[in-house]
């Protein structure tokens, strides 16, 4: 259960799932918040009208999955860092996930990564394709992973390694 | 300076009520002074690294030390905002004469108003060793990694696993502290759940239904035991687990700081659900003292961004009272009034609408 273990369960992941379909078809935003809380900047964020101006600013998005290009935007505004961006038509066998990323040291291009699911388990080393600056003001890095297709919906996170700062 | 400072509104605690109330009576036109006990304002937004949610009218997006810095750049822009930092408010008398301390001095202020903003104070819970280093509150570990720069330790457990436990074990992760696990008494997680899918996908387990039975070490911190609750929150014998850890950080909740409100005699009434002792105060946030308005945390802890559309409700309606704002007052507050309503009317708020409920509920006895 999500409000026990902060794990949100297969169930909780297919509501706010786009068909198989419409992920071959190209990058699309997965927005994976499922609580009722006050907030709505990715209503604001989102250019294409994909994501649906909310009643209630309590509501939960709702993302018109067909309207939405992946472009991200949502993804680096997104106060509780929920929003995932998932490419199933980068290769045949190979999927990119794009997630926030807000620790310390940032992955490069190049880097072999080791990927983890929504549990923080070791789902493999995966490569990082690119990673985008979220700039001065929001600083939140989207870091782009090349992942196997059948793990492009349970990556969502990278082991830290970084420096330690303590003595 | 005169013997005694004559200001027309004084706004005690400079954080994100106070300061958005300053803010809010000066752009009405009235005089405004903040009183702030720390060397800085900006209260406990400056340590908040996170991104804030709401709407774009509570700064949604932006980090907590931004919107900070956007507060104090405001007043210090406004003319009509005085600022005293390192200044502690003592006392509200009968007279209307407020003192304070400020650099060994004694002060005297004449307000014709007066916001009290003070904040909450951390919670402490009982369990053997809690005096030992190492062990901090979770206000502590922020002030010093995101003040200081000065991490508390390699290796926490954190208790408690509302927002300020999930941000706070966030914050030292990102600081390349390793959290070796938060515990919950609770059966379910009480902050937001994004904010513990973010902890929980990077390695950390969230254990409900778990508390501390003890610290231990020589001289400081060296582990804890912990142990799973049944659902009569009774320790389940046989379920201990002792964890190897520097730092025990405590974010078991916050009190209303009310010192104040007590002494200057405002009603007060003991409501769980805004967390403690809390001022009685009609729909404009002036308390049954004249002239007296709280706003944030004191009035109730809830989260910062109704503290600042608190602080603007209460600001405009001191500066309604001395006559500023005559045309635009009455729609600024509705507009705040209806803020409030808006953040609290999911089931997130629910908690703290039945608190103001039994606040504003004439009809029950109150100390």
């Amino acid at each position: 259960m999500l409000n026990k273990t902060g794990i949100p369960t297969a169930e909780d992941i297919k509501t706010v799932s786009p068909s198989e379909e419409r992920l071959k078809k190209g990058p699309v935003a997965i927005i994976e918040c499922f609580q009722k809380i006050p907030c709505n900047p990715c209503t604001e964020a989102c250019k294409q009208g994909a994501i649906q101006p909310m009643k209630d600013i309590n509501d939960l998005p709702k993302l018109e999955f067909d309207r939405c290009n992946g472009c991200g935007v949502c993804l680096s505004r997104c106060p509780g860092l929920a929003i995932f961006i998932v490419d199933a038509s980068y290769s045949d066998t190979e999927a990119i996930v794009r997630i926030p990323f807000e620790y310390f040291p940032v992955p490069q291009v190049g880097e072999k990564v080791i990927g983890l699911n929504r549990s923080g388990e070791e789902l493999g080393t995966f490569e990082v394709s690119k990673v985008q600056s979220g700039g001065q003001k929001n600083k939140t890095y989207t870091v782009w992973l090349v992942v196997p297709q059948e793990l492009a919906m349970d990556v969502r996170s990278i082991r830290l390694g970084g420096v330690r700062h303590a003595n | 300076m005169p013997k005694v400072k004559e200001i027309e509104i004084l706004i005690i605690g400079g954080g994100p009520a106070g300061l958005s109330a300053a803010n809010a009576a000066a752009e009405l036109g009235a005089s405004v002074l903040v009183l702030e006990r720390d060397g800085k304002p900006g209260g406990q937004l400056v340590k908040q690294t996170h991104k804030f949610f709401g709407s774009k009218k509570q700064y949604a997006g932006d980090r907590g030390y931004q919107i900070g810095h956007l507060l104090i750049d405001q007043c210090e822009k406004n003319p009509k905002v005085e600022v005293w930092t390192d200044a502690t408010a003592l006392g509200i008398y009968e007279d209307g004469v407020v003192t304070a301390e400020r650099q060994g001095k004694h002060l005297k202020i004449k307000p014709k108003k007066i916001v009290v903003a003070t904040g909450a104070s951390e919670k402490m819970i009982a369990f053997p060793n809690n005096d030992m280093p190492g062990i901090f509150g979770a206000g502590a570990v922020q002030t010093l990694m995101n003040v200081h720069g000065i991490v508390p330790g390699q290796r926490v457990l954190m208790i408690g696993a509302g927002n300020i436990g999930l941000i706070v074990s966030y914050q030292l992760m990102q600081a390349g502290v390793e959290v070796a696990g938060i515990i919950e008494a609770s059966p379910t997680i009480g902050g937001y759940l994004v904010h513990a899918s973010k902890i929980r996908r990077a390695g950390v387990p969230i254990l409900t239904s778990h508390t501390i039975l003890e610290a231990y070490g020589q001289e400081s911190v060296e582990g804890a035991i912990i142990c799973q609750l049944d659902e009569q929150w009774q320790p389940i014998p046989g379920s201990e687990q002792d964890l190897k850890v520097d730092v025990i950080c405590l974010a078991v909740g916050l009190s209303p700081l009310t010192e104040l409100c007590f002494q200057a005699d405002c009603q007060m009434k003991y409501v769980p659900e805004l967390s403690g002792h809390v001022p009685i105060r009609n729909d404009y946030l002036e308390t049954t003292r004249p002239g007296l308005y709280v706003a944030g945390d004191v009035s109730g802890v809830e989260e910062a961004s109704s503290a600042m559309v608190e602080g603007r409700l209460a600001g405009v309606s001191a500066a309604y009272s001395l006559e500023y704002g005559n045309d635009a007052a009455p729609k600024l507050q509705a507009e705040a009034m209806a803020e409030l309503s808006e953040l609290r009317s999911g089931p997130a708020g629910q908690k703290t609408l039945k608190g103001i409920m039994k606040l504003t509920d004439k009809g029950e006895a109150a100390c």
